[in-house]
């Protein structure tokens, strides 16, 4: 299948699954991902995969827990509040060295909140949000060909970390339709027979998955395991795209559906002499703090743009180190700013610091 | 994987076994083979070390060792995967039925069993418990109900006898304001998923018998793919309940068994078992 197609963001991630081999799919309805559940629900079933609708998200995470513990590409997806309800398996899953890919179609809050899109769960996507020292690689699709894209992506470093992979997406890029194209994908051949649950043969000892080590010694050793991994991942799987930064005095950092709206931004900018780039993160976790600082020496201000109260821009300053202004824009609960509001915004930051 | 040495020193175990004189005498008894050989961390008197080893028993004589994933729980049995010798995921706190269901659905021809106590099955599982039963998962729930927290030191647990003390509950658990035992057996044999539901006991060696016929029922059951099966078992903790072991065992069957009477409470139907292999 590789002509295009017309789907909803949604959609095109849960196509994905099936083609990038996911064997089980466990869900619970909320809005604005609920398009997944309910694709799986009747496409699964064809390929004789197993798709399930759990009594809650809490269950959901503990049946990927028990598909992937046992060896099996396992899935799920919800979105704000019920992702919260998945932070302590997450942690689990983390803990155990279990691959998976969750999916976060990020909606406003806090509480309730709304269905409408936000990044609010930015904090709780890098910086933890189960209990305990844990990360996982976090990819931020910002197109409905990158929610197809960053499935066969985020199983593939699953496996090759042995650890959760999140694609954390919000209601705007999940909700829309664009053209999506679908490459053909084999995945890595993984062994996991050392340590799936699968039954135990005579020929080797019990498999058995756990995030416990009772001695604090055995459990320092275990963190230090799960840290090196960490570690390898801030190397090697750090990924962000730029935007006409070869010759720009300013910058824009933005990931997801802000992002979009910045290269709008960008445009109108141009238009008027002020020449502005865009970085846009794709891994928030590992996040591009490097390059950031170089393009810190470069440009004379940023201009961090987030669908939340800012979050992500405490990490641009973190790695911009004090070198040049960087100040924050945001609009809040399901509010998104237009292309003429980030435009103007970036003009105030010209003026407030007489960079020009 | 590596077995986790982490609880007590090995030392004990190192000590030269008494010589068994098997050429002169008739070998009656064993432990079986699906059994890890290290010393436990249960107190003495519990029910789980005698529990755990029932369950093996089972699996080592139906030959399922490699056919067979448990699921443990949070609570004192958390470690059974260092007793047990098969292979298993150690779950979330009242998460092992959610945990096992998607086990079993992925591999349906093994034999899967969750092992939970009351406060992980009954108070913070139930949730899971119930969905998964109401499914007709074809798992294995075995319920170890002591009436009590045990891990954490004898906190009152949903199934906590009227006016019994307990850490949380001092001066007896207060039915008008904490509501009374859940009778989880009872409550799950409503639900048409349930295909098998039995409550024993281990605190004399007929009971011992009947929970492993019990559990023999429950293993070969899961071959017919037609339910969950769940086995209760009333479970003695002396060191929460402030008793001797002896003391623990009449307990249960001069106080327990009055809220939870012992029992099959759901039974499969003859013609439902037709295509079984006979129980040994």
């Amino acid at each position: 299948m590789t002509e295009a197609k017309l789907m909803k963001g949604n959609e095109a991630l849960a196509e994905a699954a099936i083609q990038a081999g996911c064997d089980a799919y466990f869900g619970y309805p909320i809005t604005p991902q609920s398009e997944v559940l309910e694709y799986l629900a009747r496409e699964m079933p064809k390929h004789n995969r197993i798709v399930m609708q759990a009594e809650s998200e809490v269950a959901s995470i503990n049946m990927v827990y028990g598909a992937a513990g046992a060896g099996f590409r396992a899935m799920t997806s919800s979105s704000s509040p019920g992702f919260s309800l998945m932070q302590e398996g997450i942690s689990y899953l983390a803990g155990a060295e279990l691959p998976c890919l969750l999916v976060n179609v990020n909606r406003a809050g806090p509480g309730l909140g709304t269905i409408q899109p936000g990044q609010g769960d930015y904090f709780q996507s890098v910086k933890g949000g189960g209990h305990g020292d844990y990360k996982m690689i976090v990819l931020a699709p910002a197109s409905v060909q990158e929610m197809a894209d960053f499935v066969f992506l985020g199983f593939d470093l699953a496996d090759k970390y042995r650890n959760p992979v999140l694609i954390l997406s919000d209601g705007a890029i999940g909700q829309m339709m664009e053209k999506v194209t679908f490459k053909s994908y084999t995945s890595a051949k993984v062994d996991k027979s050392s340590w799936a649950t699968t039954g135990k043969p005579k020929t080797r000892e019990r498999n058995y998955i756990t995030s416990l080590f009772i001695q604090p010694e055995r459990m320092e050793q275990h963190n230090l395991k799960l840290e090196t991994k960490f570690k390898l991942m801030r190397e090697h799987e750090v990924r962000w795209e730029e935007y006409q930064t070869s010759d720009a005095e300013f910058l824009f950092v933005a990931y997801g559906l802000s992002a979009r709206i910045c290269q709008k931004a960008m445009d109108i900018a141009r238009e008027k002499g002020i020449k502005v780039g865009l970085l846009r993160p794709i891994s928030l976790f590992p996040y591009p703090y490097q390059r950031l600082e170089e393009l810190a020496s470069q440009v004379k201000g940023m201009l961090t743009v987030e669908l939340n109260s800012g979050q992500m821009v405490e990490d641009v300053r973190l790695a911009v180190k004090g070198k040049v202004p960087v100040e924050f824009f945001g609009r809040l609960g399901g509010m998104i700013f237009t292309p003429e509001d980030i435009e103007q915004q970036l003009e105030n930051l010209i003026t407030n610091h007489h960079a020009n | 994987m590596q077995t986790e040495e982490h609880l007590l020193p090995t030392t004990a175990l190192e000590v030269q076994a008494p010589e068994c004189h098997e050429d002169v005498y008739e070998v009656v008894y064993h432990k079986p083979s699906t059994m890890v050989d290290v010393h436990m961390h249960y107190c003495p008197g519990c029910a789980h070390s005698l529990v755990h080893k029932l369950i093996m028993e089972v699996v080592e004589e139906m030959d399922i060792q490699e056919q067979t994933i448990g699921i443990a729980p949070v609570g004192c049995s958390v470690f059974a995967y260092d007793y047990m010798n098969i292979d298993m995921q150690e779950a979330a706190h009242g998460r092992a039925c959610a945990v096992a269901t998607a086990v079993k659905r992925l591999m349906p021809e093994k034999y899967v069993f969750t092992y939970q106590g009351d406060g992980d099955l009954a108070a913070i599982g139930i949730a899971e418990t119930l969905h998964a039963i109401n499914r007709g998962e074809n798992i294995l729930i075995v319920f170890m109900n002591n009436a009590v927290y045990g891990m954490t030191s004898g906190q009152m647990a949903p199934t906590t006898l009227p006016g019994m003390k307990t850490t949380t509950s001092p001066d007896g658990r207060d039915t008008s304001f904490y509501g009374s035992p859940i009778k989880v057996s009872e409550l799950m044999a409503q639900l048409p998923g349930a295909f098998f539901v039995t409550r024993q006991a281990v605190n004399s060696a007929n009971a011992v018998r009947r929970t492993k016929k019990a559990l023999q029922h429950a293993f070969q059951y899961q071959q017919l793919h037609k339910g969950t099966c769940l086995v209760e078992i009333i479970g003695n903790c002396p060191s929460n309940w402030k008793m001797t072991p002896i003391e623990a065992s009449k307990f249960i069957d001069e106080e327990m068994v009055k809220t939870f009477p012992l029992g099959d409470i759901k039974v499969p139907k003859a013609e439902e078992l037709k295509n079984l292999t006979e129980v040994k």
